[in-house]
């Protein structure tokens, strides 16, 4: 199979498997005093300083969760339930029309607790601009919400700028940075964010763990899960033991291998977009050809239905995916391409293709030439011309 | 985004990856004897579809879409059920549901429904466009079949059951497509209720399987 899903999920990385393989057999619970508790707190402290060196911050700051899913909910709903215990009367956030579903459908379960939320549109290349949340501000904002990377399209939104604009106004602010890690070096001693999510399995550990930063001097979150003192009662529930080993290994991978990746795989793609381009027309690139991750690259084919693409591209054995509103179970494309153009068209024709680290030169020179065959075979049964 | 929406039928699969009947040459050249044409890129659907008639039956009926797969699977179905065993009547094609197509497909996903009631329109576009062109209009069906529910804008029983077969699966969105009870409003009882029905005899399962 030639993956091309990365950015829905990656398979283990090698290092990260033998981390976890080795760790198997430890199963004492880090809270417990005696030396098999004890050892098994020094592997998630140890797991914890090493995505806290990563990211440039302290091991405080980071609380393990479940996934992004988890830290994108934590930190929202800790907008409203902290307000009602500090009698606070601000009611609003704001955020983007492309976020994350865990942040969208999150804000309009509080839109239903009657807190009001500003979505602000991205540009037509998928990118926010710095001034329209600054001109969204309110004195009752409360938080402010802008994912780093789109996990559609991959462009990279100005966290910094709306980070520095949310600072001067005194809010919150918060980034769900899943699909960055790895691709982008985050300095969080020059990234003035109060809260960032990330995850796991998106960067070559297994599903199921994440990471909720909050620095130090941010307001106090509500945690959205209470029990036991585990995560500094931030997230109680005894912890993901395999999980933490795992992510740990995993970012430590990402230092080691960042750079290379980088250079290595936006050759492949420009390879993969440049290959798909010389030989189809109608092609076009969604989001801003430059300002985006270099691992992502999502193409409209025009007239024709993103659906029928990644059936016929998963019977030549390569997996991608697609905006298309058949791919949803919906009647509605994409919301992040719908977002980008008025075109119907270009909108259901959406593919997604997400390089990785064992993305090779022949899976894309395959790529290219399954795609042209799939894209013209489609097009000469399609009735728009 | 449900992992149910691969489950098609080894059948759906047949005619997606080897589509039958497919229009691969100029329009104009072909000259079909009608040509009906439904959907628009808006809905991620659209369909036209073109025959040729023997002795009134079907004797070619050749098709264009730009679809997922469910619909490329359901018109290729289509195109083999009205064209085999000699052709199929123009009477009797006119009746053809989406429900036959799918019993013939063994089945869909629920949510794959909608994709696939496209094909049946057209062909009874096509079939109206022959008998226009060759001075039938007497014969085209008048769709007075079904019921009418809501008076003011007259939309029937069947209006409401396409709208549900296209994925609306409550009263609002079916108001909000169809304009249904806005004007005296007499009808939305009724409405309601058949939505309900409607809604539990082809989205109860994950899989509808057709009428056994």
């Amino acid at each position: 199979m030639i993956y091309l899903d990365n950015s829905a999920t990656t398979p283990l990385h090698p290092e990260v498997k033998e981390a976890i393989i080795n760790s198997l057999d430890l199963y004492g619970n880090p809270s417990s005093a005696h030396t098999s508790g004890r050892q098994m707190r020094a592997m998630i402290e140890h797991s914890r300083s090493e995505i806290a060196s990563f990211l440039h911050c302290d091991p405080d700051e980071i609380i393990f969760t479940a996934g992004a899913s988890e830290a994108n909910n934590t930190v929202l709903k800790s907008a409203i339930s902290c307000c009602a215990f500090c009698n606070d009367t601000r009611g609003h956030i704001i955020t983007t029309n492309i976020e994350h579903p865990s942040v969208l459908n999150t804000l309009a379960c509080l839109e239903q607790q009657n807190i009001q939320i500003s979505r602000i549109k991205v540009k037509d290349n998928g990118i926010v601009d710095p001034a329209d949340i600054e001109a969204a501000i309110r004195p009752d904002t409360m938080m402010i919400s802008v994912m780093y990377v789109n996990n559609e399209i991959g462009t990279i939104q100005p966290v910094k700028a709306i980070a520095e604009i949310a600072k001067k106004h005194n809010i919150p602010m918060h980034t769900d940075a899943v699909q960055a890690i790895g691709k982008i070096p985050i300095d969080l001693q020059d990234l003035p964010v109060d809260f960032l999510s990330m995850s796991g399995h998106k960067i070559y550990a297994p599903k199921g763990i994440g990471v909720l930063y909050k620095r130090r001097t941010s307001k106090n979150i509500c945690p959205l899960i209470t029990g036991g003192h585990q995560e500094k009662s931030m997230r109680a529930g005894t912890e993901n033991t395999l999980g933490i080993i795992a992510l740990g290994e995993a970012i430590r991978q990402c230092r080691i291998e960042m750079d290379e990746n980088k250079a290595r795989i936006s050759f492949l793609r420009e390879r993969l977009e440049h290959g798909i381009m010389k030989n189809l027309d109608h092609v076009s690139i969604n989001g801003d050809p430059k300002q985006r991750v270099y691992n992502i690259s999502n193409m409209s084919f025009k007239n024709i239905e993103g659906e029928s693409i990644l059936l016929r591209l998963d019977m030549h054995g390569i997996a991608v995916s697609t905006g298309s509103a058949c791919s949803t179970g919906s009647l509605e494309p994409s919301y992040v391409i719908t977002a980008l153009t008025k075109d119907p068209a270009i909108a259901h024709s959406s593919i997604r293709f997400s390089l990785g680290r064992e993305t090779n030169e022949t899976d894309i020179d395959q790529t290219v030439k399954a795609v042209v065959e799939t894209v013209t075979f489609l097009r000469k049964m399609s009735p728009i011309v | 985004m449900d992992g149910t929406s691969w489950n098609y039928s080894d059948k759906v699969k047949e005619h997606f990856f080897h589509p039958k009947n497919i229009l691969d040459i100029d329009e104009k050249e072909y000259n079909a004897d009608g040509v009906g044409y439904v959907g628009s890129p808006a809905c991620g659907d659209m369909m036209k579809i073109f025959i040729k008639v023997k002795d009134d039956r079907i004797a070619e009926m050749k098709w264009q879409t730009f679809g997922c797969a469910s619909a490329i699977g359901s018109t290729s179905m289509l195109s083999v059920m009205v064209t085999r065993d000699g052709g199929m009547k123009l009477d009797d094609a006119w009746k053809i549901t989406p429900e036959m197509i799918i019993d013939e497909l063994g089945g869909l996903p629920a949510n794959k429904i909608h994709c696939s009631v496209l094909g049946d329109k057209a062909l009874r576009l096509a079939i109206k466009d022959y008998l226009i062109k060759t001075g039938q209009e007497q014969r085209i069906p008048h769709d007075d079949k079904s019921r009418i529910i809501c008076e003011c804008l007259n939309i029937s029983e069947d209006d409401i059951r396409m709208e549900i077969l296209e994925g609306v699966k409550d009263f609002k969105t079916l108001q909000e497509r169809t304009k249904i009870g806005t004007v005296c409003g007499n009808c939305i009882d009724t409405a309601k209720t058949l939505v309900d029905f409607y809604v539990g005899k082809y989205y109860t399962d994950e899989v509808y399987k057709g009428k056994k």
